[in-house]
């Protein structure tokens, strides 16, 4: 069988096209205990879109990202990135995680968080130089954070260390950008400003995949659409993904309905 | 004192003290910032059965199989608190306190069985040190550290306090960005392919082999002091893991100094004739440091951390 994923163009491109994926999901089973929360799950995000993974809440978008990336481990399935294994791919790669698993109250500043994204360049010792610092403020200031270079992370608003992540995800210089929620906690501008900065990312040839939760802006913002509850629901271009039938189907119930038919 | 005196009965034991606070302190940063500080009081505990094995096994009192039957212990204790960590799912701190509570009992419990109350006196050594007798008869004068002859009779717990001191200070200078990004942002870590379980299982490796040495030379009041004060209090100066670094280094060699100091001389100048133990001394002027801190520390009060009446 081969299903067909429709791109945004309107091409269909078969299963097989994975090989060229920038991030290609085949099988993947993750578990935190009995149940499994992402269940025989597949995707293909295409290069050079923005795609975004909506779902209800619990329904394993988190969990894929960081099963994906191999930050969880899977309990099966595959993985590649641009053709390759994810674990020889990962430099090409930039992450933003959904606001967790970060110590806030950790003696670095801003700019030290920032600089982190370069880590991966400079190795065990390589010398920080001149170049390194500015690249640090110029996405700083790509997310208009560079007034708070030398503040504690932890002394910032969610929305501003929002911000500064983003501004660590595009020093790394990464071909492919997952994002768990950026907008969560961000205000209109902020969106409007973090938005701008990844269709400048997309122009620039680069994938970004977003965890998004606003349904009455993804038609607007992405190009594509992962609906997804457990297990893929939908796949391909937002045109003809993001229907009310597919969300009925990934969000169900009542309550869903009246957010659904407002959003879409 | 004269010259000759500090050279011969207070430069050793110093210059012991201090590189054991500081080969105590850089890992303990660290610990205190993933919240394991406790590991180094676990080991503290975990080293006794090491010790009682050695010395059934090999019959003395010599420092070699001491250090390495502590060592092993340590690691045995190391891999088990992972392990209960793993498949209990349970937070660390809650897997130290029954791994170091257990292999403790079993060391007391070893201690009755055979019987070894030779080795209790040395037990006693290991947990409470004696900096004071670590001294350098040989050395007369200043030009004594330049003499090979006399810098051979140095207290052998001077080179090997110095060349633990060294690995770790390297091992902190290599592996610093892994040691930030894993201990800020565990799962970041991983998006950069880093081995972060390994970062931390070596985290622990490297702390037991500082404490351990640490203890043959100090005893373990100063080892589990080192680990957490002067780490704590350099995080009450500063917001850079930097600088927290360098504060911690000071105050690790302060705390040691002064607390040597202190013990040698501070009864004297109350009035009374007996020096009291420069372990205990120097674990209490850290301690005082930190308080210190705690009450006037320009970052005392942060994000997570409830706020300190200041006066
Ligand atoms: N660390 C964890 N341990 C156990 N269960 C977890 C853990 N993290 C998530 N879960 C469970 O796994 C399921 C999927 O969680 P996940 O975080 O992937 O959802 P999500 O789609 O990202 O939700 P949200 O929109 O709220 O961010 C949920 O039912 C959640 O309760
Ligand atoms: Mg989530």
């Amino acid at each position: 069988m081969v299903l067909g994923v429709a791109t945004r163009n309107g091409r269909h491109v078969s299963e097989d096209a994975s090989g060229h994926s920038p991030l290609a999901i085949r099988g993947l089973t993750v578990s935190y205990g009995e149940k499994p929360v992402v269940f025989s799950m597949d995707a293909t995000f295409e290069s050079g879109a923005m795609t975004a993974i909506i779902g209800p809440n619990g329904a394993g978008k988190s969990t894929l990202l960081k099963a994906a990336l191999g930050i969880l481990a899977p309990l099966s399935g595959k993985v590649t990135c641009f053709g390759k294994p994810l674990s020889r791919q990962l430099e090409k790669i930039a992450y933003v995680p959904q606001r967790a698993g970060i110590d806030w109250d950790f003696p670095a500043p801003v700019r030290d968080v920032v600089m982190m994204g370069l880590y991966r360049n400079l190795g065990l010792m390589g010398r920080i130089g001149a170049i390194h610092h500015e690249k640090v403020m110029s996405c700083l200031a790509r997310v208009g954070m560079d007034g708070f270079a030398d503040r504690q992370i932890g002394r910032l608003s969610g929305g501003q260390q929002q911000r500064v992540f983003i501004a660590r995800a595009l020093a790394q210089c990464a071909d492919l950008f997952l994002l768990d929620e950026p907008f969560a906690g961000v205000d209109v501008a902020t969106e409007k400003a973090i938005v701008k900065i990844l269709k400048e990312l997309r122009s620039n040839g680069k994938t970004v995949v977003a965890v998004h939760h606003d349904l009455s802006t993804v038609p607007e913002y992405f190009d594509n659409v992962l609906l997804m509850n457990t297990t893929r629901i939908a796949e391909g271009a937002a045109g003809e993904t993001f229907t009310q039938s597919n969300l009925l189907k990934a969000y169900g119930g009542a309550l869903a309905r009246v957010q659904i038919s407002a959003a879409v | 004192m004269n010259g000759a005196e500090f050279i011969s009965l207070s430069l050793p034991p110093i210059l012991i003290g201090s590189f054991a606070a500081i080969a105590c302190a850089l890992p303990g940063n660290f610990l205190l910032l993933r919240r394991q500080a406790l590991i180094s009081d676990a080991i503290s505990h975990v080293v006794l059965p090491g010790i009682v094995v050695a010395f059934i096994a090999t019959g003395t009192i010599s420092t070699w199989p001491i250090m390495a039957g502590a060592a092993i212990a340590a690691f045995i204790s190391i891999a088990l608190i992972d392990a209960i960590r793993r498949m209990g799912g349970i937070e660390s701190g809650a897997a130290m306190g029954v791994v170091f509570s257990a292999m403790f009992a079993f060391g007391v419990l070893l201690l009755e069985m055979t019987n070894t109350s030779s080795i209790h006196l040395d037990v006693e050594h290991a947990l409470y040190g004696n900096l004071e007798s670590l001294v350098w008869f040989e050395g007369q004068s200043w030009a004594s550290l330049l003499s090979f002859k006399a810098l051979a009779g140095l207290p052998p717990e001077l080179p090997r306090m110095a060349i633990i001191l060294l690995i770790i200070a390297l091992l902190t200078r290599l592996f610093w960005r892994p040691l930030k990004i894993s201990t800020f942002d565990d799962g970041f870590a991983r998006t950069l392919g880093l081995p972060t379980g390994i970062i931390g299982l070596s985290l622990m490796g490297v702390a037991t082999i500082s404490a351990v040495g640490a203890f043959d030379a100090v005893g373990s009041i100063i080892v589990i002091s080192m680990f957490i004060c002067p780490p704590s209090a350099a995080r009450m100066m500063t917001n850079r893991l930097e600088m927290q670094i360098a504060w911690s280094v000071a105050f690790a060699i302060i705390s040691a100094v002064l607390g040597y100091v202190l013990a040698g001389y501070g009864p004297l100048w109350l009035g009374l004739d007996n020096a009291v133990s420069a372990a205990g001394m120097i674990a209490t002027v850290s301690g005082l440091i930190l308080a210190m801190t705690a009450i006037a520390g320009p970052c005392r009060k942060r994000a997570g951390v409830p706020a300190l009446s200041s006066g």
